[in-house]
């Protein structure tokens, strides 16, 4: 089997899992307990959040344990939406192909009076800062835009949207649920207010993640109840799974150099392979994208029919199209690309892990082109394009 | 549990029918690319009595099993029993589908009602 889909989930590292048995078994008791073996629990929580932050470079106390990237979105925008509301700023920008924890906080946050720009991201899938600097305005509490895009891997010139904002005093947040344990990440050096990751991206373990909050900013609690985070986020801490999180991240940014400069190299060979597809193309900056992500349309077909027979070869990936969303519109990535419907329907994501092999990426090209000839065999809309009848799009 | 049945699988692993039929006299495409399925049926009726079918389907796992299945079900029957094929019995038939893909049983009954349409329109 080979797993491709590691944009989705990553498999937890066996030093992850071994911290997270060994806690479980010897360091049940409660932080918030003030006898020694309670004790013992908080400071393997002090010592994960000591470890997160410094990988960062952020403070301990700028940290804040979530269950994952979703709440960690939610917490973030809905707080720098009350501060805003609190000057009488009721105006939030964004991008167009944020994750859905970003853009339905941002609906909901509609529904309440606020106004929100959602930024074009162009066909290569990048924000452009001088777009962000023109939609400023003076009653703009947020921007929020991500770091790497979950479905095309684009990497977004942070640092530039950083200094725009601190420059406007415009709190800056970014969703690097993407990014975190994958590209170098600095908040102070990036300008980065607010910053989102998740534990299950990165080997860690699932409902797990963190909010960087720079130290000034005021957090609303998403959660009432005990005076657990600073008193922002209440509930016993998950301690296992918080200090598998913390050895995961330490562990793949220990390799980063050398995981880039391998996944890459597959990366790269898995794309030209596909490129040679006829009537195919690659979504998203071919440069400016994250090592692991791969993400091609293919005209004629439908992405969920070549996940299926992928998967009967072994291969797990995922796609944009309409029916493996769920709903009847292909994936508003692809769209906010400017890629139609039709096109966008026939598309395939590829998320390599660390131990992706040569002989893998050769194997998925093999399968891929086997797959997209054999479905374009008996598509009428392939046949439409071949004989003249509609014209190609791509 | 998987998210199709065997029989759905097996449909979209090994299409009955797949392709062209040179000779058809009765043709139906239904759906269109902008929703991501498109089904084209192509049927010879003789003597009232479909003869022969072939599919084309663009679309995920349960539109192409759901055509493939649609043919076998109305291969050599009379037009009078091809008439009253509905959706309900091509998912049947499957044992079952998604309830989000339900649709893709409904285009194949469509599919073979717009055949039937191109049919009655030529004779
Ligand atoms: C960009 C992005 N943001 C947020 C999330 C949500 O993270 P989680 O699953 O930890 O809630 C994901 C993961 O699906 C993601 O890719």
């Amino acid at each position: 089997m080979i797993y491709a889909d590691n944009a989705a989930t990553t498999k937890m590292s066996d030093a992850a899992i071994e911290i997270m048995i060994k806690h479980m078994k010897e360091n049940y008791g409660n932080p918030s307990s003030l006898y020694e073996f309670g004790q013992q629990a908080k400071e393997i929580l002090e010592a994960a959040r000591r470890d997160v932050a410094g990988i960062i470079n952020a403070k301990p106390e700028e940290i804040y344990f979530t269950s994952g990237g979703s709440e960690a979105d939610n917490q973030a925008i809905l707080s720098a939406a009350e501060l805003g509301k609190k000057q009488g700023k009721k105006h939030i920008i964004s991008s167009a192909f944020e994750h859905h924890a970003v853009l339905h906080t941002l609906e909901k946050l509609k529904k309440q009076g606020f106004d929100i720009t959602l930024l074009d991201v162009h066909e290569d899938g990048l924000v452009r800062p001088e777009e962000v600097a023109a939609a400023i305005r003076e009653d703009t509490c947020l921007v929020t835009i991500m770091y790497a895009n979950n479905e095309i891997g684009t990497i977004q010139p942070i640092k530039e949207i950083g200094a725009i904002c601190r420059e406007k005093k415009v709190i800056f947040h970014t969703d690097a649920v993407q990014a975190i344990g994958h590209v170098p990440v600095n908040v102070q050096e990036e300008n980065i207010d607010m910053l989102s990751s998740s534990g299950h991206k990165f080997h860690g373990p699932k409902g797990t993640g963190f909010l960087y909050v720079k130290k000034g900013i005021a957090l609303a609690n998403l959660i009432e109840g005990g005076s657990q985070e600073r008193g922002k986020r209440a509930g016993t801490e998950n301690v296992p799974g918080i200090a598998a999180m913390a050895e995961a991240l330490k562990e793949i940014c220990d390799n980063m150099v050398e995981n880039t400069a391998h996944i890459q190299a597959v990366r790269d060979k898995i794309i030209s392979g596909l490129a040679e597809i006829p009537h195919s193309v690659l979504n998203g900056d071919a440069v400016k994208r994250l090592p692991s992500n791969i993400n091609f349309c293919f005209e004629g077909i439908e992405g969920e029919s070549l996940l299926l027979l992928l998967d009967d070869k072994g291969i797990q990936a995922s796609s944009g199209s309409a029916c493996t969303s769920g709903s009847l519109d292909p994936s508003h990535v692809l769209l906010a690309i400017g890629r139609v419907h039709d096109v966008a329907h026939g598309s395939l994501r590829l998320s390599l892990g660390e131990d992706i092999t040569e002989t893998d990426a050769n194997y998925i090209i093999k399968s891929v082109k086997e797959v997209v000839e054999h479905l374009r065999s008996f598509s009428p809309v392939w046949r439409d394009l071949t004989t003249g009848k509609a014209k190609h799009l791509i | 549990m998987a998210l199709y049945s065997e029989k759905v699988m097996d449909h979209f692993r090994n299409p009955r029918n797949l392709g062209v039929l040179e000779d058809a006299n009765a043709i139906g495409e239904v759906g269109n690319a902008k929703c991501g399925d498109i089904m084209k049926m192509y049927l010879k009726i003789e003597d009232d009595v479909v003869k022969d079918v072939k599919f084309e389907t663009f679309g995920c796992g349960s539109a192409i099993a759901s055509s493939s299945m649609a043919t076998e079900m109305i291969k050599g029957k009379p037009l009078s029993e091809v008439e009253k094929l509905t959706n309900q019995a091509v998912t049947e038939a499957l044992d079952g589908l998604p309830t989000h893909k339900i649709h893709c049983s409904v285009l194949a009954e469509q599919a073979i009602k717009s055949a039937l349409e191109d049919y009655r329109k030529k004779i």
